[in-house]
């Protein structure tokens, strides 16, 4: 019994190590695939070269990401199979047709017009290949809503039915994936989405203007990706109270987990920070504000809110985890919206390119969607547990006959393989980040190791790769 | 009512031919790469395959997708079964998925990349054999679940077949070569052609003679009267093919060598299907068995039916824009 209850556990360390690591390739390429559409879309219509060269210097930093999503996605698709086989079994009928509809409508769209957007444009001309780019960047929106309908089928399962074997088995195919938490999952993801990408092209942007103000492609990313904050920050924030509001309505007790409630209350205040401890069933210490998550949840001041001793004790989510990775998320968010509201001051002022410490702090900030991102998945899922198909599966009973050395061996395979090759690609994204964007980065149809010979590409190689992780 | 199990469990072995004839030949250039001269070969070599890998590992997610989704129950037992085997071909794939970019990111470690891709080749050929193997040996069921232990799938016929891959994939791979370059390039993969294609043909020879012997049920579905009328001519066929490929790779003709040994793989394919048949996990868990409900099936092949056409056209259209030989120093690096 011991020996299957560490089988689980490593099996669940598994998959949330491998799907953490998955789900920072393709935040990342939905946005900067959509990002390209805009690029090369605005450099057709108005013939400005500054958009076509930001479109190949992004083109070839979303190769290596993509190339590491889908490699890193592969493994996903087997993993349900070898850790998971019994959840596979039983969940097969309803979520692996959604899957399938993935890999047919959109992994086979991204592959397959990739390699024309990459290598094509001197042989198919500028609209086939603008049709390329639109379809990748369709397919990677369209993978994203048919896995997002999978999680959140999982998250809030309807339309469906169990049979005598235990298997659910669909009923309604429209209720499956159009389940209740779907949309708001959609949307909510899709914005993070956009705003990953719009702060790494904001610091990157910004890391080139300190070094040449004068860059009219550095300016150009820098203000595009600000008015991205400046408008979709905010909007995020409004999608997720709904996404929220929502979750309140189908998974009350994961609400109370980000809550840190123990007790069902009204006005509950909302907690700033927290030591939640599950065996005493209350907070060791709390600081926060009074009645504000009743005013959040429930749009009135007295509002009752659910608490975690609602449920018995072995029908709650581990508290610590989802409470402190939801105020993460908040934090960051919320740093991302002070962001695209003081740009929009600058802008206002005119000196959107002039303020340096805005620049520097664009920097720091790059990756705040990727934590972000993270954060609000730990939050979602760690937030369903006990269960894998909420209130009806419990993930203790989805697990594959495996045993602990098994796991645990593959467990630690992956770490390292996944820290070594993914570490690598991100140190060459990172080089390619700090070449200049305006001529002096890297020919297309020119290897880059040519270029890397010439002394102004190579010193400008030197600076960045020391450089963006000291900056 | 149609047989939705059936119809699904021939899309998914199409799926997964699809996936060997086309993957094979870039796994095989990996597998070929440390016999090329020098690194402008071993570029022209790695930019023959850069357009279409990534489609072509796609075929595989569906290959695992698919089996997941119109099979749960098998999936559930052989993913288990074969539990080091697919772990190892995942990682496999992704050291020389990465490959394929990061070598151009950094001129100072192009040998680490390369080593990474074909490395990463062999092991995911040789751990894809060896699932092929595993499979056709037969796995342990009980109820609903794998029953066997940790290395059952760890025997000598397993070993075999995993050699017996990486030589097939080699000689789609040198095929590949022939079809795509010029000059060195092309007279070193018709010269690797050779090596390969009698290998392959020797252990095409092996696994059909020792597969009979793993099973008398196998052995009765080729050996007993009537079944030899019907299934004489895949043998028959197969010699057939395996004298085209000898021929187009003494006559040097470039287009023939890649698409007959596809060919022959299908024969291999073939006689696999008539040994196999009707189980989806062999001798334990038939088609009907494991298949998900009608429902889900249809659900599925609505799909299928309308984005596979699709699928093909457009994957035939990419093939179709980077057509004919590749020269030097092409690729948008």
């Amino acid at each position: 019994m011991l020996e299957l209850f560490d089988a689980a556990l490593l099996a669940r360390i598994q998959f949330a190590f491998t799907v953490s690591f998955h789900i920072i390739f393709p935040a990342f390429s939905i946005g900067l695939a959509s990002y390209l559409f805009v690029l090369e879309g605005l450099w057709l219509k108005t013939g400005d070269e500054v958009y076509l060269s930001l479109y190949k210097y992004w083109l070839k930093i979303f190769a290596i990401a993509f190339g590491m999503g889908v490699v890193s996605g592969l493994v996903m698709s087997y993993q349900f199979g070898t850790n998971w086989s019994v959840f596979s079994d039983k969940a097969g009928p309803v979520i692996g047709p959604l899957l399938a509809y993935e890999v047919l409508s959109a992994f086979f769209l991204e592959a397959g017009f990739l390699g024309i957007m990459l290598f094509g444009l001197s042989k198919v001309g500028k609209r086939l290949h603008f049709f390329a780019t639109t379809m990748v960047a369709f397919g990677t929106l369209l993978s994203a809503t048919w896995i997002l309908s999978v999680n959140s089928w999982m998250q809030t399962p309807t339309g469906h039915g169990i049979n005598e074997l235990g298997q659910f088995v669909p009923h309604d195919w429209i209720e499956i994936i159009f389940n209740p938490s779907f949309p708001y999952r959609m949307l909510h993801m899709t914005l993070a989405s956009y705003l990953t990408v719009s702060f790494v092209v904001g610091g990157v942007g910004a890391w080139h203007l300190l070094r040449n103000r004068t860059s009219a492609e550095a300016r150009r990313m820098f203000s595009m990706a600000m008015w991205m904050a400046t408008f979709v920050a905010p909007l995020q924030i409004f999608a997720g109270d709904l996404h929220g509001l929502n979750t309140l309505e189908h998974q009350p007790i994961k609400v109370a987990a980000m809550e840190g409630h123990w007790q069902r209350q009204t006005g509950a205040p909302f907690l700033l920070l927290a030591w939640p401890d599950s065996d005493r069933e209350e907070n060791r210490f709390e600081l926060g504000i009074p009645y504000a998550s009743a005013l959040i949840l429930t749009h009135e001041i007295d509002g009752e809110t659910p608490g975690l001793t609602d449920v018995p004790e072995d029908e709650r989510p581990p508290v610590g985890l989802v409470f402190w990775s939801f105020r993460i998320m908040l934090l960051v968010g919320g740093l991302m919206a002070l962001v695209g509201l003081y740009s929009a001051w600058l802008r206002w002022r005119g000196t959107l390119y002039d303020v340096r410490w805005f620049q520097k702090a664009s920097i720091w900030l790059a990756p705040s969607g990727f934590i972000a991102v993270l954060a609000g998945w730990i939050v979602t899922e760690v937030g369903r547990q006990p269960f894998t198909v909420y209130g009806l599966l419990r993930t203790a009973d989805s697990l594959a006959p495996v045993d602990a050395p098994a796991v645990g061996a593959s467990l630690l395979a992956f770490i390292v393989v996944y820290f070594a090759l993914f570490g690598a690609g991100t140190y060459y994204i990172l080089r390619l980040m700090g070449v200049a964007p305006d001529g002096e980065g890297p020919k297309p149809g020119v290897p880059v190791r040519a270029a890397g010979t010439t002394q102004i590409a190579s010193l400008g190689l030197e600076q960045s790769t020391g450089g963006i992780s000291n900056a | 009512m149609l047989d939705l199990p059936l119809i699904w469990a021939g899309l998914l072995s199409l799926a997964v031919f699809i996936y060997v004839a086309l993957d094979g030949f870039d796994l095989g250039v990996g597998l070929l790469f440390p016999f090329l001269a020098d690194d402008k070969e071993r570029d022209t070599a790695m930019n023959t395959v850069a357009p279409v890998w990534d489609g072509n590992e796609t075929w595989l997610i569906l290959g695992g997708g698919g089996l997941f989704a119109a099979f749960p129950l098998a999936y559930a037992v052989v993913m288990p079964a074969l539990y080091a085997p697919f772990i190892v071909m995942l990682l496999a794939l992704v050291f020389r998925g990465v490959a394929f970019e990061y070598r151009w990111r950094d001129s100072a470690h192009t040998g680490i990349w390369d080593a990474s891709f074909v490395f990463g080749s062999f092991i995911a050929t040789f751990a894809q054999g060896i699932v092929l193997g595993a499979f056709v040996q037969g796995i342990d069921v009980q109820g609903r679940a794998y029953a066997g232990g940790w290395w059952d799938w760890l025997t000598p016929f397993t070993m075999m077949t995993g050699v017996a891959l990486c030589f097939g994939y080699s000689l789609l791979g040198a095929g590949w070569l022939i079809l795509k370059t010029e000059g060195d390039l092309r007279f070193r993969a018709y010269r690797l052609a050779t090596f390969a294609a009698i290998a392959t043909f020797f252990f095409v020879c092996v696994v059909s003679l020792w597969t009979p012997l793993l099973s008398p049920e196998i052995y009765d579905r080729w050996f007993s009267m009537p079944n030899l009328y019907f299934v004489a001519p895949v043998p028959l066929l197969t010699a057939i093919v395996a004298a085209l490929i000898a021929w187009g790779i003494a006559k040097r003709a470039d287009s023939l060598v890649y698409p007959a040994t596809v060919a022959l793989l299908g024969l291999c394919f073939v006689g696999l299907g008539v040994g196999l048949t009707p189980y989806i996990v062999p001798r334990a868990i038939t088609i009907h068995e494991a298949a998900a409900p009608d429902s889900s099936l249809l659900f599925m092949l609505v799909g299928a039916l309308v984005l596979l056409p699709l699928i093909l056209a457009y994957t035939a259209y990419s093939y179709w824009i980077f057509r004919g030989k590749v020269q030097p120093g092409e690729g948008y690096h």
